[in-house]
């Protein structure tokens, strides 16, 4: 058993569509500055880098020698994670483990994107089978749409109930200066008038059935940085750490073919693993808060049962049902999540990041109008790659 | 087994692009608009950098002083190419240089040109040749040549 680590520092920078006023280098320096200065650290207090991105977006393929001039990572020990759309995640991760270790006290955990330095799809389809799958299928919307068709079918969704979704993370998206979308024309709106105006309006193009683009993540420049504390440290850095109570990851990379379209089954078995090592028998009522990394709509519903927050089918009533809103039960994507700023290798650390300042008591206009006693954060990238990891106020036993 | 190895050639061209940033992008425009090398200064360590960037590597701290250089400098270390990769800029043999212009610390990668292979040396002093149709790039530095300054 390692040391127990809890998060002591978090910084990002507002989401956008490019940035052209800084490079690749530069936008990290600027996410890792704020994440120092949350904490009350400087540069020199860093004992160790875990920076990730994807690095066919941007096309650096050694970013993390690269990126030292705004990493602060000059003569200390970097490692780069990449793993798709969990990379975030995965660098959290790997820096937890890094501070639980017992070798390094203070982790620097880095997670960036500059999407518009590249095409996203034509990115992203280089993480799929060359022989298989790019001459046919490749690139997220479709797949994910594949996804959704199947979930529609089973269990009688409609397009509302995706919509709906949407409705939620753009109207939490107002509350975060730190979001890319913020879609003020929905200010004032009922909730059942802007579901309607998503799946009636025509300038909502289809990209793929059933998605339309309010169902989809922006692409968005982006960095975030989060510091992880061993527990020698931990309370002297921050008055309320974030402590990491438990994390499971799970894979089961597969063609589109192959992959189980009925349930999302890394993430099911990622968050029971998570849940079982933490004790909690009933997420609902135990976890606070989440941070869910939902790249498009549907997966608010679907996964949310995968989660074990809902039975099966179940995931469109807990939704309207308010439970997942600012004030409900379980508020989700307080952040506005990813369907409302999507810098692919900083959006799971973001998650991350967000989790913890809820505990923290640091979120400001997006704090839960709660106790955050646990707080539940994920990643999901390419192939169903799940990753799980539950944050919680008390010092783990 | 005698089957025919299959191989499928893939297609993918990802159109890349890169933000110079509002740093490096003052560089090149005082390249390509008046013929001028300018480095930034760190307030910290003293050492002027260019190419400039943004944050003292060393100190962690903003470079935010502009300093304008000469054009002129020396050559730290050099080495002439035989082979051609497809992606130089122009024919081999190429003389590729490590300059240090005078009056910043750390040396600009550029050619050397105008000068015989043989001619070269390590110490050497060379001045920046300018191109006659600037864009804004690196190349708008045609080559470093020999000279007296
Ligand atoms: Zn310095």
């Amino acid at each position: 058993m390692g040391k127990r680590v809890a998060v002591v520092g978090f910084g990002q920078t507002k989401g956008r569509s490019s940035r052209k006023d800084v490079n690749g280098v530069e936008i990290i320096n600027e996410a890792v500055v704020a994440a120092l200065a949350d904490a009350e650290l400087t540069i020199d207090d860093i004992d160790a880098i875990v920076i990730g991105n994807m690095d066919h977006f941007e096309g650096i393929n050694y970013v993390d020698s690269w990126s030292v001039e705004g990493s602060g990572g000059v003569m200390k020990p970097i490692f780069k994670v990449t793993t798709g759309g969990t990379t975030g995640t995965t660098v959290a991760m790997c820096a937890y483990y890094h501070a639980a270790s017992g070798m390094f006290d203070r982790v620097l955990a880095i997670g960036w994107e500059k999407n518009s330095e590249s095409d996203t799809t034509g990115a992203i389809i280089t993480a799929f089978d060359p022989v298989w799958e790019r001459p046919n299928l490749g690139g997220a919307i479709a797949g994910l749409a594949l996804e959704a068709s199947k979930y529609m079918d089973n269990y009688e969704v409609t397009e509302r109930d995706g919509a709906r979704v949407a409705v939620r993370e753009r109207l939490h998206a107002l509350n975060n200066p730190y979001a890319h979308l913020h879609q003020e024309w929905m200010k004032g709106m009922e909730v059942d008038q802007l579901v309607e105006l998503l799946v009636t309006s025509e300038q909502n193009q289809v990209l793929a059935y059933p998605l339309r683009m309010s169902d989809m993540c922006p692409r968005s420049d982006g960095a975030a940085a989060v510091i992880f504390a061993s527990e020698d440290v931990a309370e002297k850095i921050a008055p309320i750490p974030a402590w990491m109570v438990a994390t499971a990851n799970r894979h089961n990379f597969a063609l589109a073919g192959d992959v189980d379209m009925d349930r999302n089954t890394t993430m099911a078995s990622a968050s029971k693993a998570a849940f079982e090592k933490a004790g909690i028998k009933e997420p609902l009522k135990e976890i606070d808060v989440c941070e869910l990394y939902l790249p498009y709509s549907y997966a608010g519903l679907k996964w949310m049962e995968d989660l074990g927050f809902c039975g099966y089918g179940e995931g469109p009533k807990l939704l309207w049902d308010g439970v997942t809103d600012m004030d409900g039960e379980l508020p989700v994507n307080p952040s506005g999540g990813v369907m409302s700023s999507n810098a692919i290798g900083a959006t799971g650390l973001i998650r991350v990041g967000e989790a913890a300042i809820q505990i923290m008591g640091k979120a400001g206009t997006r704090q839960v109008p709660k106790d955050v006693n646990f707080a539940l954060a994920t990643g999901f990238g390419g192939c169903y790659w799940a990753d799980v990891m539950l944050l919680g106020k008390k010092k783990p036993a | 087994m005698d089957v025919e190895n299959i191989i499928y050639h893939g297609r993918i061209k990802v159109p890349y692009k890169w933000y110079v940033g509002e740093t490096g992008s003052r560089f090149f425009i005082g390249l390509r608009d008046n013929k001028e090398l300018w480095g930034n200064r760190c307030p910290k360590c003293d050492r002027v950098y260019v190419p400039p960037i943004k944050t003292c590597w060393e100190c962690f701290v903003p470079t935010k002083e502009w300093v304008k250089l000469k054009d002129t400098g020396t050559v730290e270390s050099f080495t002439v190419t035989h082979y051609s990769e497809g992606v130089a800029p122009k024919d081999v043999p190429i003389i590729y240089g490590l300059i240090k212009i005078d009056g910043a610390d750390g040396s600009l990668l550029h050619f050397i040109g105008d000068v015989e292979p043989g001619d070269v040396s390590v110490g050497m002093r060379v001045k920046a040749v300018f191109a006659e149709e600037r864009t804004g790039s690196i190349l708008d530095i045609k080559h470093f040549v020999p000279s007296n300054e």
